[in-house]
């Protein structure tokens, strides 16, 4: 701060004697500028070195590694031979492949509609003040400090088919006569599994969105309230549109965090039954550490990774139009 | 002896260290000329830990040298060792669980055992393929296990049944002891290697092979697994039972048998109104031989490139996994000593392990057959055995499909 301060006194006392374009004054100018530009290097250099080390070396060894030959020889010799789109080959041509990006995809737009809609109604329902409100609003944070092998587990006890809470309660009400298979039938485990991680990820959700909600002045409230504007109608007229900002950036933000899921997965089903829950992340993970293929498994990594930057480039744009308005 | 993490701990050690040298003089250092202090890393849990730890600090003063022992996390513990492995920081001995030998030793990161005269004599031949790769030994096992048919004493004397030893046995005896709130037969058939673990015995006992998957006998030994959740014997969220949940279901009355391994005894043994026995698991017909899998830890050493500290983990090894130190362990974690006159006469010790004995004197290495290629076929065979048990396919189409790829 004080650099660039004095950097620009300085600026400013050149330009003030130089009237007569002496070449004086234009070098010191310019040597200011220099030293201004490296200062401003300076200060970037740690949050780029930051980048490079922990981002951008990761992502280009994984990269790398997708088209190699990685074992765990690789691991203790260091060679590992290219070879080319062979593991890309083998991803694409496995049975599994298609099923894995149906998962991921219905797991992932299950997610956010689910996540998305509960989180927006609890904002809505928290915005009016009444007794406890803060307490019960903070309570909602649970899930996210609950760590999430314990949350999936205790998830696990509770919809099992036989014993489940869940299913004990949905016998007692009389919604449905069998059991749920919530997850061993192949038909529902991806349901499942949605149903946790939209609990997981309504806190993420409605927080966000409650704060948007704060950001709306009330007096567009009352000015719509003396034209008729209630209820639904301010809802659409006025919370929309002015929350559409913080929606564009929970639901993008929301998708790449979905994409990537794996621990509440893994807690739950493994990817099963029969693969009916395994999607792009979790086979990534089998096939880097359970069969140590893990020039395959970088292989899908990556194509989850292109997938998320599609979601991470619109992420920008929207968030730079957010900011521009 | 144990490298001492906790401040406090550390700081009251060093008092110590600083009074034993004013009072005596530096005699500890002279009595070992034990330069060499081995870095050992295992995946004991915490109340197994003490045992081993006690039998390495034994080996070790045997041996005049130290150990620092670091216990780890099973599951994690693959991940670590390949970080260690790229960054020449191995351990001096390192344990593994028995099909990660092949991996590990695939890598060059191990050193033969027959450098240090250990050869596995007197141990089954399952015991010694399970810790060789590529014709060479390259971890011993001192205990080891495999899994066998638990049973409910109280229900099947209350239905007149005996321990059955065949699959229809099997079969009758899981239809008859299932009730309205307990299922006759509980096992895991979990899409992970503890489902293809579970799976094996059936595999293997009917003639079939991982190798061939398709085989006639592998159909009907995954048919015969397939009838007894499709007739309501065993629940169908047999697939996504571990084998701890399995325990827990058996603990809880809600399964007259289950298939499990020896290391749960502790457990049941706890569970209060429990009248538990086991028996060898069933065989498809009378007189068939049971081929189970064998499972158990085994003991390397890496290469560390530093000759003299490689041939003392090589002596510590021999010494940790010698035949009274195998009961010792065994007895603590519920397992079979891996040689068999010592395991004899852990079954006489203790008749609940007998049938474990049994089973394991015959029980075959997961990697015997394929090396390295196996978790290949495993992951074929508890995909197949998913694909089956959900409804998804037949067995004959689950096996197609599952090694399609």
């Amino acid at each position: 701060m004080t650099t660039t301060a004095t950097l620009e006194g300085r600026d400013v006392a050149a330009r003030g004697d130089g009237r007569g374009g002496d070449h004086h004054g234009d070098r010191a100018r310019r040597r200011a500028r220099a030293r201004e530009k490296a200062a401003q290097w300076l200060f970037l250099a740690p949050a780029i070195v930051y980048v490079l080390v922990f981002f951008g070396y990761p992502v280009v060894k994984n990269l790398t590694m997708g088209f190699q030959e990685y074992t765990t020889r690789t691991f203790y010799t260091g060679e590992a031979p290219w070879v080319g789109f062979a593991n890309y080959a083998e991803v694409f041509r496995s049975s599994i492949f298609g099923t894995t990006v149906v998962n991921t995809v219905l797991f992932t737009v299950g997610s956010i509609v689910g996540q998305f809609v509960l989180g927006l109604l609890l904002a809505l329902y928290f915005k009016r003040r009444f007794p406890l409100s803060n307490m019960m609003r903070s309570l909602l944070l649970l899930p996210w400090l609950l760590p999430v092998i314990a949350g999936t587990s205790v998830w696990k006890w509770m919809l099992d088919q036989d014993s489940g809470v869940l299913n004990q309660v949905l016998r007692g009400l009389h919604l449905v006569s069998d059991p749920v298979p919530w997850l061993t039938s192949p038909d529902v485990a991806l349901l499942g599994v949605v149903i946790v991680n939209v609990w997981l990820g309504i806190p993420f959700n409605s927080a966000l969105l409650y704060s948007g909600l704060q950001d709306i002045p009330d007096e567009l409230y009352e000015a719509g309230a003396l034209d008729g504007a209630t209820g639904w109608k301010a809802f659409w007229h006025i919370t929309w549109p002015n929350l559409r900002g913080v929606v564009n950036v929970v639901l993008v933000l929301g998708v790449i965090y979905t994409l990537k899921v794996l621990d509440i997965i893994l807690g739950l089903t493994g990817g099963g039954p029969a693969n009916a829950t395994q999607t792009l992340a979790t086979d990534s993970y089998r096939r880097s550490f359970t069969e140590f293929s893990f020039g395959t498994g970088a292989a899908v990594s990556n194509v989850l990774i292109v997938v998320s930057l599609v979601f991470a480039v619109v992420y920008l744009r929207v968030n730079r139009r957010a900011v521009d308005e | 002896m144990r490298r001492i993490t906790t401040g406090i701990i550390g700081a009251s050690a060093a008092v110590a260290a600083v009074a034993a040298l004013a009072g005596c003089g530096g005699a500890d250092s002279a009595a070992g000329g034990g330069d060499i202090t081995l870095k050992l890393t295992d995946t004991m849990s915490e109340t197994s830990a003490p045992i081993y730890d006690k039998i390495y600090d034994a080996c070790a003063s045997e041996q005049g040298i130290t150990v620092e022992s670091n216990h780890v996390a099973g599951s994690g513990l693959i991940k670590t060792v390949l970080q260690q492995a790229s960054s020449r920081t191995l351990p001096d001995v390192l344990m593994l669980d028995n099909p990660d030998v092949q991996q590990i030793a695939a890598s060059g990161a191990l050193s033969p055992l027959s450098d240090y005269g250990i050869t596995g004599e007197g141990f089954p031949q399952g015991v010694v393929d399970a810790g060789t790769y590529d014709g060479e030994l390259y971890g011993i096992a001192p205990i080891v296990n495999s899994i066998g048919l638990f049973y409910d004493a109280d229900k099947l004397q209350a239905a007149g049944i005996q321990p059955p030893t065949t699959w229809d046995e099997l079969a009758d005896a899981a239809a008859r002891l299932t009730t309205d709130d307990t299922y006759g037969i509980a096992f895991s058939a979990t899409n992970s290697f503890e489902g293809t673990w579970q799976f094996l015995p059936f595999l293997w006992s009917n003639g079939a092979s991982e190798d061939d998957l398709t085989s006639p006998e592998a159909v009907e030994a995954l048919e015969f697994v397939n009838r007894l959740v499709q007739d309501g014997s065993a629940s169908a969220s047999v697939v996504n039972w571990s084998q701890n949940d399995v325990n827990d279901q058996f603990i809880a009355g809600k399964a007259a048998m289950m298939i499990n391994g020896p290391w749960n005894m502790p457990s049941l043994e706890a569970a209060e109104g429990l009248n538990f026995a086991s028996v060898p698991l069933p065989v498809p017909s009378a007189g068939d031989e049971l081929v189970a899998p064998l499972g158990g830890e085994t003991f390397t050493v890496p290469q560390t490139g530093d000759a003299e500290r490689m041939a003392a983990a090589g002596e510590f090894v021999k010494c940790v996994t010698q035949g009274e130190n195998q009961l010792t362990m065994a007895t603590g974690r519920g397992a079979v000593p891996s040689d068999s006159e010592v395991a004899q006469q852990a079954a006489e010790e203790n008749p609940l392990v007998a049938s474990f004995v049994e089973t394991v004197q015959s029980a075959r290495a997961r990697t015997a057959l394929l090396g390295e290629s196996w978790p290949e076929a495993a992951t074929q065979i508890y995909t197949a055995e998913q694909l089956a048990l959900t409804g998804s396919a037949s067995p004959a189409d689950a096996l197609a499909q599952a090694t399609a790829d």
